[in-house]
């Protein structure tokens, strides 16, 4: 078994890596999302979809870190209940308020997209009602967490639902392919399907989401090991 | 350049681009309130713990 790095398992050294990390990844996430928006605003408008390609630059890397996001949910969800590791179970319940923010921002911006494009802000397509029913697993996770006063078992309740729901990821992923669907398939990391021009600051712009959400995420995990130790000192007062 | 003439689609465009920049800034205002209070809590908690002999073992 591969051992995992000491900062990933050892509270206090998370907390001592993340107090750098989180604003390291912020600053890389805000460069890269200023190259990006830069050279996506500088690019010429799309000869089909016209200025409406703009939309691409912030709809497609939502879309991809949401199901990013969602894998770590899964993953972290599974060490949590097979290790019972309170970091894994930090890392899980941080990254769902994330996801679920990343998700809508993935529906918002392509029903404003396919308005113009398709002529209608929403089709029950097999891709937009899989990212629909992906959101809905967020937000099941979230208040599964929230509903049930015994911690440890909203924590393995959460945890069983989120490993489910990961049969969600492949479907999304293939669903322009099994289905017809309005969605076009994949072109961002298919050779020559996407010009120079869009693919760059498409790049940059996934890159500057992903940055973002890892920063984000070393907060909120900070933010759980804070509540857990508060709340364990609370006990602790009350116990004396 | 960046070019800002969108034309017949910035009633789409524009409002892509804000409800992105809101959605960021909700995330990001929630994470770090998030962070702050729970870091205050504990720290004082503890110090209170610490005070009353309930200090960790």
């Amino acid at each position: 078994m591969i051992p995992a790095p000491a900062f990933l398992t050892n509270p206090e050294r998370f907390m001592a890596f993340s107090r750098w990390a989180a604003p390291m990844f912020g600053a890389i996430a805000v460069v890269l999302a200023i190259v990006g928006l830069w050279l996506g605003w500088s690019a010429p408008p799309d000869y089909q979809q016209g200025a409406t390609v703009r939309i691409m630059f912030i709809h497609v890397p939502a879309a991809i870190v949401c199901e990013v996001i969602y894998a770590f949910l899964a993953g972290a969800s599974l060490l949590a209940l097979v290790f019972r590791h309170m970091l894994a179970d930090c890392a899980a319940q941080a990254a769902a308020p994330l996801g679920a923010g990343f998700t809508l921002l993935a529906l918002i911006t392509g029903s404003l997209w396919g308005r113009p494009m398709w002529g209608a802000w929403w089709v029950w397509d097999a891709r937009l009602t899989s990212v629909l029913i992906l959101f809905l697993l967020y937000i099941a996770y979230l208040a599964l967490r929230a509903s049930l006063d015994d911690e440890a078992k909203a924590a393995r309740s959460a945890a069983i639902l989120a490993m489910v729901g990961v049969v969600v990821l492949p479907i999304i992923h293939f669903s322009v392919y099994w289905w017809n669907s309005l969605h076009q398939g994949s072109s961002m990391f298919t050779k020559g399907a996407l010009a120079p021009v869009y693919a760059w600051p498409l790049f940059a712009m996934l890159a500057a989401y992903l940055a973002a959400f890892g920063s984000l995420w070393l907060v909120r995990i900070r933010g759980e090991v804070w509540r857990r130790r508060a709340e364990a000192a609370a006990l602790r007062m009350a116990r004396a | 350049m960046p070019d800002f003439d969108l034309g017949k689609y910035a009633a789409f465009i524009w409002p892509a681009y804000a409800i992105t920049a809101a959605v960021f800034a909700i995330l990001i205002a929630a994470s770090l309130n998030h962070a702050r209070r729970w870091r205050a809590r504990a720290e004082a908690l503890s110090a209170k713990a610490a005070n009353t002999g309930a200090g960790r073992k």
